[in-house]
This record gives C-alpha cells, structure tokens and sequence, in this order.
C-alpha cells in the first residue's frame, strides 16, 4: 500500500512540490496531504518532485506529506463501465453524489468499477488451454444485450490450470487460473491498465469503412473512417456539441465512448437525461447501453480536466480489443490543451505558441494516434474513431490546436459562424472541410450501398463550388447578369443546401439520415438539376424552374420522408418527370 | 466576516516583499494554500487577503484593498486558518453590501451561523436537472428566438454606452415563468435578485437602485457592489460572494434566483493585473492562461438541481472592448454561457431599443423549452424561419447596396421590407412593453406574411395554413 515518499514544500493550484524519496517514479500515482488527495507525479529532479493534483487543493499546507502507490495513473477496467458517468479521473460521479450531495467535496473515494454487482458470465475457454494477451476467456453480460469478452491481461500469457462454470459473478471474483512459469494468477473480470499507455495490437489495418453518423454532410460530404480521426473546430456556438451529441446517438458503432473536457455541465446532464430514452436504431435498445461518460466539466478541477482524455481513449482501447467498433468524442480538445498549458504555466516552463508547452504537438500526435482499425491480440478486430472537437480562440483556425490537430487527423469538419449566424445547421462549411478518406471508402459505398456514391459526390461539390464562384459575380452585379444555364446552377446548389447539408438536430424524423436515403436524395437533386439543365439550354427562363412546385418538396423532403419510407422519394422523382415534362414539351 | 477571524490565527509582524497587490510574507509557518488573512496596516486599519502561493516559510498574498499605505516592517499579516467563507441568510435580500460581501447600508452584519466558502464547489453533473422552464421576458427578441429558460446563463454582450443596464432591469422586472401562449397570465412565484456590481460607475449601480425601487422589488433584491473607485482585486471576490447567496437562497431555500453580474470585462481585468504583476506567462492580449477556467468557476454556478425546487438564472453583463466580439472575455465567455444576446450599435444609432443584433445572437437552452406544451408547436420552426429570412436580407441588403434597390428582383424587394419591420416591429419595443409570447409570435407571423409562402421552407405546410397571412395565402 501507500507508504510516505515526501514532504510538500511549495502549493500553487493544482501543482504541488515536495521533497523526499528519490524511489519514486515519474507518472507514479502519489497520494497528496492528510485527505490523500490524487496526484500524479509529472517532474522529477534529485529530491524534488512535482505533482499535479486532481482534486481542489485549498487548505493544504507545507510540511504535509505525500504517500507513494508505485503504480502509474491508471483505469479499472471490466464489466460495468457502460453505462457508467466519470469524472477525469474515473470517479464514479452518481457515487460521489450519493456519498457527498449535490456538489463535489475533494477527497471522496470509491471504486470505478463495483466489486458487488454480479454479472452473468459464460466461459470460452478451457482447462488445458495456451492462453496469451487479449485471449477471451469468457463473456459476461454487461447489459442484457451486450456481451463483454473478458480478455487475458495483455501482458500475460499461460495455461489455463482452472476454469469457473457458467454462473453469476462479481469483478472479484476468480473465473480462472492461469499458470504463468512456476506462478499461478487468479484471474477476476477486473484489469488496470496506466491510461498513458496506448493498449497493444498486433497491426493496423487499412481505414475503408466509413463510420455511418447518418448526418447527410459527413457521410455523403465528408466521410470519417472506422477508425479514422476527425477534428471539428469552430466558434462558440457554432455547433461542435451538437454535431457530438449526433454522432454519439446515430453513429454504426459498438460502444461510444463521449468526454466531455472542461465544457458545461448542464451538457452532460442532458446525455444522460436523454440517452436512456433514445433508441438505438441498429439495436432497439436504450442508447444509453453503448455509452460510457466521462464528466469533467470546466469547473472541476483542471488536472483531471487533461488526465480525462486518456482515462477516455484506454477505455476505448479496452473495447476496441474484444472485437468492437468503438467512437470516442472528445469535447474539446481546446480545453485540455489549455489544461496543459495552465499546468506548464505553474511549473515555469519555457512557453512555446500563446503560452502552450512546446510539447502540446507531441501530445496531441499521441493521442490521434491511438485511434486505428486493428487485428487485435485475440484475432479479431476492432477500431476507434475519434472525433475531437476544437474550441480556437475567437473563431481563428490560425491558432496552434487547430494547426497542430490538422497535422494529425484525416477529417477536417470546419465549422463556419455565419452559417451558424443564419440558423444553417449543421454549420459546417463546405468548401473549407476536407476528409482524406473519400477514395479509401467509396468501394464500400459500391458495394454496400450500390451507388455511384463518388461519382454523385464529386457531382455536387462541383456545384458548390461552382456556386461559390458564381456568387462572387451576383454580389457585384445580381443575379440577372447570369446565363439562364449558371442560374440553374445556382438553383441547384440550394437545393443541395437547403435539402441535403442542413439537418435539424432536433426534427425527429430528420436527425438520422439512412445512407439509402442519404443517397437517393442526392441522386433526386441531380437528376432534378439534369433536367432543369436541358431546359433552360433550350431557353426556357428560369423561373419556370425556380418556380415548380416540387422544388419546395424535395427541399421539405428531408425530414417529410422517413428513413423507413424512402421509395416515397420515387414519387418525388416522379413529380420532376410531370413537372419538367410539361416545360419540356413547351420548349421543343 | 467570516468564523476565523473570531477565532484568530497566527500572526507574522513586516512582510517581505510588496508588489502591486501582491506581497510575499515570510516566517509563516502552517499557513494553507488559498487561506484567508487579515492584514493590518502600521494605523491600525484593516484589509484582507488570500494566499494564492504557498512555501517552506513564505506565502503569496493577494490583497484585495490593493497595497496602497502597506510598509515592509509596520505591516501585521494575520493567517486565519480558513478559506474564504461568507455568511448567508435570507435576510439578505434587501441588503446592499460591498464586494467582499460586508455590509454597507448602515444595517447589522446579518445574523446567522451558515457560513459558505465562496469560492462554492462544482455541481456534479448527475446531480443536475436540465433546465426546461422558460422565463418570459417580455421581449421579443429573447422570448421568441433566443428564449431564456430557468437555469440558464445568458450573458449580455454589449459595448461603451449602449443601454445593456435598461436591457436587464427590464428583464429583471418583466420575468415571470413562461406559460403556453394564450394561457392566462398567473400570478407566478417573484424572482430573488442578487445583483454584483464590479468596477462599474455609481450611477449604473443606482440606477438599478432606482430600478429595482421603481418596480417594488428592491426587498428581493440583495446588492453586491464593487466601484469604479473600489478597489480593483475586490472585484475578484464580489461575483463569487453574491453567487455563494445565490446557491443558498436557490439550493438551500429553494428560490428562484435571477444574478445580474456586471461588468465582466472589469472582473477580468483585476485577473489580468493580478497575473501580470505575479509574472505570470499570459495567453492572448496579456489575460492568464486560466481565464477560462476562471470564467468557468462563476458561470457554472447556475443550473437546477435535483434536491432542491429553486434554480440560479445567470445574466452577466459585458462591454466589449472597441465591440470585438473575439476579444478574450466575451469569447471565453461565449465558449461558456448558454448563448448570448448580442448589442449591436448599428441598430442603437438607428434608435432601435433593445438593438438586440439577432443574427450572433443564440440561446442554446431554447430548444428545450419551447415548443409543444410549453410555448406552442410552431414556435422553433418559426424562430428558424425568421433568422433565416433576416440572415438572407443581410445578403440583399449588400447586393443591394451595390447594384441599387430598383435592380433587384420582387422577392429581393419583399425581403428589404421585411427585414425594416422586423427591425421595427419586431425588435424595437417599448422599455416598459411587456410583450406575451402569443403576442410575439403573432408578430412574427404578421411579418413573415410579407414574403411569398413558397420562400418560407422552414416552416411546415400546416402551420403556413394556420398561421401565414400573405398575398399567396391559401386560405
Ligand atoms: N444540427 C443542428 N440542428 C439544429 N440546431 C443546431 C445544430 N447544430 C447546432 N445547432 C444550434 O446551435 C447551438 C450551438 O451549438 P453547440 O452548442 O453545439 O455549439 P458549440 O460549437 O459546441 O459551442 P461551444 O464551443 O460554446 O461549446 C445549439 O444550441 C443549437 O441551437
Ligand atoms: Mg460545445
């Protein structure tokens, strides 16, 4: 257990210096003054040490001492983290608040994970069985639908000597022993694993399918990779929760893991108000048995604001390696870099950009870089997806978080104030996003869904872009200065906004977009646009066009047509073929 | 003011090092990192302070009344073993204090034995309940698209000389708890009021006085009042000191609390100097690199929660320096606060009051408190409807400028005209105008009736029916 390895010398904030032991480590967990405050070990020199703490230090004193544990930051893992809402740390808070009331005192203690609730377990493995790191030994029920593969410790490696029988067990409990040389382990449901340590896999694979979000501008527009990394900078206000809290109800992943860093806490209160009620389209069951919370919003404490993240990602890691497809959002990124900076700022060291550590490129790198689709150690595989959300200061994508996490993600969702400003949600800005992923999935796209998924795609963003042009011109001169067959261009590219990119957050029917739907919706808007294109090639005005009918319903169609409706997207076409028809017939 | 002064504390005779309102205290031992003192000067007068960094044998002092007549050897420093508490009581509505939270209005120190820390502690998330109740304001602007719930915290964003201090006496005044539009108008439980003034000019703090006064509401009303010629590091203290009456009148006593703080762009700049004379390295234009968490230790101190029927509404008031919405306060704080309504000066030389500038302006928590059963079915699709009318007249408004009105299409023409009345009619209102919800969106819908039906696609076709009264009306 905890024996004393220093005495404080110096207190400032969350940064604490003591004096004493030269045994012990750097990132051990250390134990700070008489209410054995959580602390981590970030400097050492001779003597001295330097400690983040992740609890309020107010009221403690030099002389006070600090206990060693020999161990790294690290999480509990095992059945029982769905579900579960943490803080940075991994403190269970719904303890905390059972423990303590509404507000949380420093000091409160409990385990992450119960070691009462019993979980039915069915062993995989048997007696006699080589065993190594990653091996699934058995499963247990984590809700009534999700399996939980209880894996072999990644560093072990075996001979199974005992097995336990199918039945109800808590994480104390052994479920088997493994003979490693001459010792034997009793092996329980429950592993730690030092959350700075990215979790072993034998070798990444190739990111080529898409993670569906059933947001039309990402997957149609902008597609993430299963196991892909996106950033989403923008502005306050400008959408990055929303467009988090969308993909963590919708997206085609196992597990969701959401952090929210340094952000509100009314935001966090509304997941998990929200998301027991939700269903899981794939599954049917509560959204809420797929997601794993981590809390620690911006007023409690800042060092267990930056340890948040990596408590986050080896959780997401941990289900990763059973075999699942796993989502991590993290919001924001902005605020745990700043977490850092503040740290760095009390330890006076040498400042890089606005006061950020020179070390903010590395962390960052770090982190992206534990997302990836792998073969796991067992022979499965699995990814993590992340999805950092970046908060610049006043809006300026100039400044180092964003320009650093550009370096490291592949998916570049740029959220854009003006669209936010005029109510087009999601607000993300067409021309200034990118994803690097679009090759890599459009095969998946072929095949899965049977479209020419690419060829449509690069269609519309021509006409975007197209319309960016063209509304340079209108600005200077209007819009009737332009050729009937530019104006028809025009007319597309809002169907295109309007129909496709914006998509209300909180219409029930239009919140998920099925890539069924996604697709034929596009495929309604060119075709619409083909037609139009002929006619007013053969001088018909536009307004004619402009003025059809049916261009107010492909554009209501979004949330007017169900994902379980959409061969009513055939009746659309249909009413183009009329509508178009008779203007056809009258300019032959 | 607070238990520890009653029961003493080590006490170290000269200090070692003054600077600014900072001074560094040697000799002391025992002493805790943010513990409070007492310092006397060598007249015997007395002010206080806080640690802000602790060593073997010295502390960091921050001393709120700044150092002004401290010397190095006749200065008594007084460790008081504690953080800093305050008293709280509920017949501190009424009150006028100053910023550390004593009283100055010629009455007792109040009488009670609950004393709280004010720095307060974070609320753990699941103890939280997300606000849904709206609070109608009265004001178009904000009751119809960017609504204010119960527990939110919706700054004012405004600049030198614009009327943010009428903005919120009004609202202070008209708030009443939203109810379905058309509902009868109920008498509903009166909000507590806990004002805190930082660095702002007498005058504004009397004119919420008189305010208050006017409106009969100066007993709910407790005042926390730092001047412009009140010492600056103060201002530090007074938003936590009101906000730690705040959660016990709503957490404790279960009120309903409105806390006016202003001017946050004062506060920030007692951070910025106490930060600069430590040496500390700064982020952006000289502010701390912990502003943001800073900000975030008031702000997060709103919400509703689940063991208690009474909620904190925050409405914080800041002027933006030269109106730069990116300068570092108004953009930390919009990264924290639940939307913002946004003072523009184009619409205040216009003679529009509020000149609330719509576009920038948002209300994050609105979604969840409008609507069916709470205002009416079509009031989000409407709020969208009438930011993006308003958002596209910007765009014909610039064409417009440049190629000539008379060049524009028709529909361009219809939009110009509604965007005037909508400044007009509907943003404009009397400062004593109460208007009912039902009564804004009427008025949003009399507008919207001036474009054709076909440009409004955020609406849905029923509500057009229902609702739209334009020229191309089906009905
Ligand atoms: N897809 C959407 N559909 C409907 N409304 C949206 C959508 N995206 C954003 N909004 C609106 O924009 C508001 C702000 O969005 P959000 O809270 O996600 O911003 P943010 O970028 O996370 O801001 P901050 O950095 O301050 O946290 C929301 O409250 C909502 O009203
Ligand atoms: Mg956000």
């Amino acid at each position: 257990m905890a024996n004393e390895v220093g005495i404080i010398t110096w207190i400032s904030g969350p940064v604490v210096r003591a004096r004493g032991s030269r045994h012990v480590g750097m990132l051990e967990l250390v134990e700070v003054g008489q209410d054995r405050l959580v602390g981590e070990v970030i400097g050492l020199k001779g003597d001295q040490m330097t400690v983040q703490v992740y609890e309020e230090t107010a009221g403690m004193q030099p002389g006070a001492p600090i206990y060693g544990t020999g161990l790294p930051l690290s999480v509990e893992l095992g059945p029982g983290l769905i579900q579960s809402i943490y803080d940075g740390v991994q403190r269970p808070l719904p303890l905390i608040e059972q423990a303590v009331g509404s507000f949380i005192t420093r000091g409160a203690r409990f385990d992450s994970i119960s070691r009462e609730k019993k979980w039915k377990y069915t062993p995989k493995a048997k007696v006699g069985d080589e065993v190594k790191g990653g091996d699934v030994l058995g499963v247990a029920m984590e809700t009534d639908t999700f399996e939980h593969r209880v894996m072999v410790h990644p560093d072990d490696a075996g001979t199974l000597t005992w097995v336990a029988a199918a039945g109800e067990y808590t994480v104390n409990d052994t479920i088997a022993k493994l003979k490693m040389g001459k010792e034997e382990k009793n092996v329980t449901m429950l592993q730690r694993w030092p959350v700075r340590r990215a979790r072993p896999f034998v070798q990444r694979r190739g990111a080529n399918i898409p993670l569906i979000t059933g947001q039309r501008i990402l997957d149609t527009f902008f597609p993430v990779a299963k196991g892909g990394a996106a950033g989403i900078p923008g502005p306050f206000g400008s959408g990055k929760t929303v467009t988090q809290h969308s993909i963590a109800k919708w997206a085609d992943a196992e597990v969701i893991v959401y952090i929210g860093c340094g952000e509100r806490g009314n935001e966090m209160t509304e997941v998990l108000q929200e998301f027991p009620h939700l269903v899981d389209p794939r599954s049917g069951r509560p959204l809420m048995e797929r997601t794993v919370l981590i809390a620690n919003t911006s007023n409690m404490p800042v060092a267990a604001r930056e340890a948040s993240i990596y408590t986050g990602i080896t959780i997401a890691e941990y289900y990763r390696d059973m075999g699942y497809h796993v989502a991590l959002m993290a919001d924001s990124t902005s605020r745990w870099a700043e977490a850092l900076r503040e740290v760095s700022g009390r330890l006076e060291e040498m400042p890089a950009e606005e006061g950020y550590p020179a070390y903010l490129a590395g962390r960052l790198a770090e982190f992206y870089e534990r997302a990836g689709y792998v073969d796991n150690l067992n022979g499965t595989q699995g990814s993590v997806s992340i999805v950092g959300a970046v908060s610049p200061p006043g809006g300026d994508f100039s400044e180092p978080v964003t320009q650093h996490t550009k370096r490291f993600i592949r998916c570049f969702w740029a959220l854009d104030k003006s669209l936010a400003s005029a109510r087009h949600f999601p607000a993300i800005n067409w021309l200034d996003s990118y994803s690097e992923y679009i090759e890599d999935v459009a095969n998946w796209w072929r095949e899965k869904v049977g479209k020419d998924w690419l060829g449509m795609r690069t269609k519309a963003m021509e006409l975007l872009s197209e319309e960016a042009r063209l509304s340079q011109i209108v600005k200077l001169v209007g819009p009737d200065a332009l050729p009937y067959a530019e104006r028809m261009v025009l007319e597309t590219a809002r169907l295109i906004r309007e129909g496709i990119l914006q998509q209300n957050a909180t219409d029930a029917v239009d919140a998920y977009s099925s890539v069924e739907k996604q697709i034929r919706l596009l495929e309604l808007v060119l075709y619409f646009h083909e037609r139009g294109m002929a006619i007013v090639k053969r001088g018909a005005p536009i307004n004619l066009i402009h003025d059809l009918p049916v261009v107010d319903t492909i554009i209501r169609a979004k949330s007017s047509v169900t994902n379980e409706e959409i061969n009513k997207l055939d009746d659309i076409q249909k009413m183009i073929d009329e509508q178009m028809g008779q203007l056809d017939a009258e300019y032959r | 003011m607070s238990e520890a002064t009653v029961l003493g504390g080590q006490e170290v005779v000269g200090v070692g090092r003054i600077e600014g309102p900072i001074m560094v205290v040697e000799g002391a031992a025992n002493v805790s990192y943010d513990e409070v003192v007492d310092i006397q000067d060598s007249r015997g007068q007395h002010r206080r302070g806080r640690v802000l960094e602790v060593g073997e044998g010295f502390a960091v002092v921050q001393v709120f009344a700044g150092s002004t007549g401290l010397s190095i050897d006749g200065t008594r420093v007084r460790f008081l073993g504690d953080t800093l508490h305050m008293p709280v009581a509920e017949e501190m509505l009424g009150r006028i204090f100053d910023g550390l939270g004593n009283p100055i209005d010629g009455g007792p120190e109040p009488l009670t034995d609950v004393y709280r820390d004010v720095n307060g502690q974070p609320i753990n998330p699941t103890a939280r309940i997300y606000p849904r109740d709206y609070i109608q304001t009265g004001i178009s602007t904000i009751d119809g698209v960017n609504t204010l719930l119960r527990g939110q915290k919706l700054p004012l964003f405004s600049g030198a000389g614009m009327p943010h201090d009428q903005l919120a006496a009004q609202i202070v005044r008209q708030a009443t708890l939203g109810r379905l539009a058309g509902a009868p108008q109920t008498e509903g439980e009166e909000f507590a009021i806990v004002f805190a003034a930082m660095g702002v000019k007498n005058d504004v703090a009397d004119y919420f006085r008189k305010s208050f006064t006017e409106s009969g509401a100066l007993t709910r009303v407790a005042m926390f009042l730092n001047l412009a010629d009140d010492p600056p590091v103060e201002r530090i203290v007074t938003p936590r000191a009101a906000l730690t009456l705040a959660e016990y009148l709503a957490y404790d006593l279960g009120k309903h609390v409105l806390v006016v703080l202003t001017d946050m762009t004062n506060y920030g700049e007692a951070l910025r100097q106490i930060s600069n004379v430590r040496g500390e390295v700064p982020s952006r234009k000289g502010y701390p690199g912990y502003l943001y968490s800073d900000l975030a230790s008031l702000y997060e101190r709103t919400g509703r929660i689940r063991t208690s029927e009474g909620s904190i509404t925050q409405i914080p008031i800041l002027t933006m320096p030269n109106d730069d919405m990116t300068h570092p306060m108004p953009d930390l704080t919009g990264y924290i606060t639940e939307g913002q309504i946004v003072l523009g000066r184009e619409l205040y030389y216009a003679g529009v009051y509020p000149p609330v500038t719509v576009l920038p302006s948002l209300s994050r928590l609105m979604k969840d408190g409008i609507g069916k059963g709470r205002t009416r079915d079509d009031h989000p699709r409407w709020g969208a409807q009438l930011y993006a009318a308003y958002a596209k007249t910007q765009d014909i408004r610039a064409l417009a400028s440049v190629i000539g009105e008379e060049e524009l299409s028709e529909v361009d023409q219809k939009y110009l005209k509604f965007g005037r009345a909508f400044e007009r009619e509907f943003v404009n209102q009397a400062f004593t105008e109460n208007r009912t919800i039902e009564r804004t969106l009427e008025i949003g819908w009399k507008l919207l009736s001036m474009l054709p039906s076909k440009e409004l696609t955020r609406v849905t076709l029923d509500e057009i029916k229902q609702y739209y009264k334009g020229d191309d009306a089906t009905s």
